[in-house]
């Protein structure tokens, strides 16, 4: 008899991973912390003036702060350019030479780490903050965090899928790190960490929501929170999870193609 | 046949756009690998070793030629030929660097859909031949080289695969590390479980392990025989060192001798002869009937001797 599929492992090797390097995890939570005091404290003063600045009160942006400080980790909104290494050195060969799906054997190690960023990078700063500062919490606190769950799992796999498409573009570059800065740079912004994408003027926001960044950080932040129109901002979130896990695969083949065809 | 080519070739097109040009890599390579055989596959830096061992693993395509692995396209059955194959890259880790070694045998158990029991089997055994026990939990990163190329031919093996391929195995070892893995390997293929084909620097590494030896030079087979035909063919002399009781003048004129080399003021001369002319005894008669010996030595021509001359008779013009 086989056994089963070797993807729950593969999550389960990501978990682990993670979890051998406990004092980086700690120390990313101390950074994380340490820069939502800030963050929350800027936002704080802005919604003081009015009391409420597009939907957000002072328990809101607490909220959509820690969450956000959490959900970087989560869904590694900067990515450390593993596969774009590992494509550079020729370890590829070995990650291609295995009898697996290599665009899901590293989602699955991906879903592993987020799963442990979950516990050690996103629950701690939401407990801080809800604790120690003004925090919304989900009014239907059941089907609110299961859909959060959804939610989260969904950005991490948009995540995942652009991270995974810029690491690729090393077999074309030779060396994806001008791609990846950029990305890193524009990626906060856009995806809704350095102020809520509500804040944004109406146009600016039909146009972010034509790309897939607000799906990797906004959108679970809103599920938590309750906004409105959550059905559409799901359907979002799962059209670029399809999408760019298809394109990823189209350009892998490729890429794959390449290699195989042209050497290297 | 585990391995079968036909005027295997690659080419690679390299320099800059405008002054492309192209390098052949492998140029017609004729090899059939039977199952159980070890093979040592064996060449100079750039000779093309790399280049088909990775077109054998699917991860390069042949520019020409007929190439079929396990009675598989590599190339376009490449996932299922990675369940028949197993690859051990000196400079290369198939290993989980994060993990403790144990963790990584547990993922290619999943990977490869081995049943529980026959991994455990396996697994057991390299533990025990290898010495893996002491190191099992420590992770990959902290694993010294020796430790750690024991835990790459475990990973190898794992999976039972038809063919093993070794690129430079034992390449840093020490010699107690390399004696290990050899020792292993050989035990392995003499068991007929695994055919394997093996690449090198280190010839001891091919006279321990292999019965047949394949030269490749400029991505042509240069030679493709056992090792003792190659010696007895490029080879040349054997050589008898003497050691005389008093310095004598060389020992010129022997019947058989090819060349004398004086060491040590006379008291000790090399002399090269071939097989084919004379044996060492009638030549030890011969000089013991000249001078007074105190020992004689019969040195066999080394496998460093037969590679250079392979490598030196087959250079460009």
């Amino acid at each position: 008899m086989l056994s089963a599929s070797p993807y729950p492992a593969l999550v389960r090797a990501g978990y682990r991973r993670r979890s051998v390097y406990l004092t980086a995890s700690l120390a990313g939570l101390f950074t994380n912390t340490v820069f939502g005091l800030l963050r929350v404290a800027v936002l704080l003063a802005v919604v003081a003036q009015t009391g409420s600045t597009a939907g957000y009160d002072a328990g809101g942006v607490s909220a959509f702060v820690w969450l956000g400080q959490g959900l970087i980790a989560v869904v590694m909104l900067w990515g450390d350019g593993e596969l774009s290494d590992r494509v550079r050195s020729g370890d590829i060969a070995i990650d291609l030479s295995r009898p697996w799906d290599l665009q899901l054997a590293l989602l699955a190690g991906d879903l592993g780490r987020a799963g442990h960023a979950v516990l050690f990078r996103l629950a701690p700063p939401v407990a801080f903050g809800a604790l120690l500062l003004p925090f919304r919490w989900p009014d239907d606190p059941v089907p609110t965090l299961l859909l959060f769950t959804a939610s989260t799992v969904l950005a991490v796999v948009v995540s995942f899928s652009l991270r995974f498409l810029l690491d690729l573009s090393s077999f074309w570059l030779l060396d994806s790190r001008g791609v990846r800065s950029v990305y890193n740079g524009l990626g906060g912004v856009l995806a809704g960490l350095t102020v809520p994408l509500a804040f944004f003027p109406d146009a600016l926001r039909g146009l972010l929501y034509a790309t897939p960044f607000p799906a990797i950080l906004q959108t679970p932040i809103d599920v938590f929170t309750e906004r409105d129109g959550l059905a559409e901002l799901l359907a979002h979130q799962l059209l670029w999870a399809v999408a760019l896990l298809a394109l990823g695969r189209l350009v892998l083949a490729r890429a794959t193609r390449k290699l195989v065809v042209q050497g290297g | 046949m585990i391995v079968e080519t036909r005027g295997l070739r690659r080419e690679f097109r390299v320099g800059r756009i405008g002054r492309r040009r192209t390098v052949v890599a492998v140029d017609g390579i004729d090899l059939n690998i039977a199952p159980g055989e070890a093979v040592g596959f064996l060449g100079p830096n750039g000779a093309g070793k790399s280049t088909t061992i990775k077109m054998l693993t699917g991860i390069l395509v042949p520019t020409a030629g007929e190439l079929r692995v396990c009675d598989l396209d590599p190339v376009r059955s490449r996932r299922e030929l990675a369940r028949r194959l197993g690859v051990v890259f000196g400079q290369r880790s198939q290993l989980w660097w994060d993990l403790p070694l144990r963790e990584s045998f547990t993922l290619l158990r999943a990977i490869h859909r081995v049943e529980p029991g026959a991994h455990r089997e396996r697994l057991d055994r390299c533990i025990d031949v290898l010495g893996l026990a002491e190191f099992l939990d420590v992770p990959v990163r902290q694993l010294s080289l020796g430790q750690r190329m024991r835990g790459e031919v475990t990973a190898a093996l794992l999976h039972a695969p038809d063919l093993l391929v070794l690129d430079e195995p034992t390449v840093g070892l020490d010699l107690v590390s390399k004696e290990r893995l050899r020792v292993f390997l050989q035990e392995v293929n003499a068991a007929g479980e695994v055919t394997v084909l093996l690449t090198t620097h280190d010839l001891a590494d091919v006279e321990r392990l292999c019965r047949r030896l394949v030269v490749i030079d400029h991505g042509t087979v240069v030679a493709d025989d056992s090792l003792t035909a190659l010696r007895s063919t490029f080879g040349g002399a054997r050589e008898l060192v003497v050691e005389l009781v008093a310095p004598a003048g060389p020992l010129d004129g022997l019947p058989g001798v090819r060349s004398v080399c004086v060491e040590a003021d006379g008291l000790r001369q090399r002399l090269a002869f071939s097989p084919a002319d004379t044996t060492a005894a009638a030549l030890i008669a011969a000089v013991a009937a000249r001078v007074d010996l105190r020992d004689v030595t019969v040195v066999e021509p080394s496998i460093e001797d037969v590679i250079r001359t392979l490598y030196a008779t087959r250079a460009p013009s």
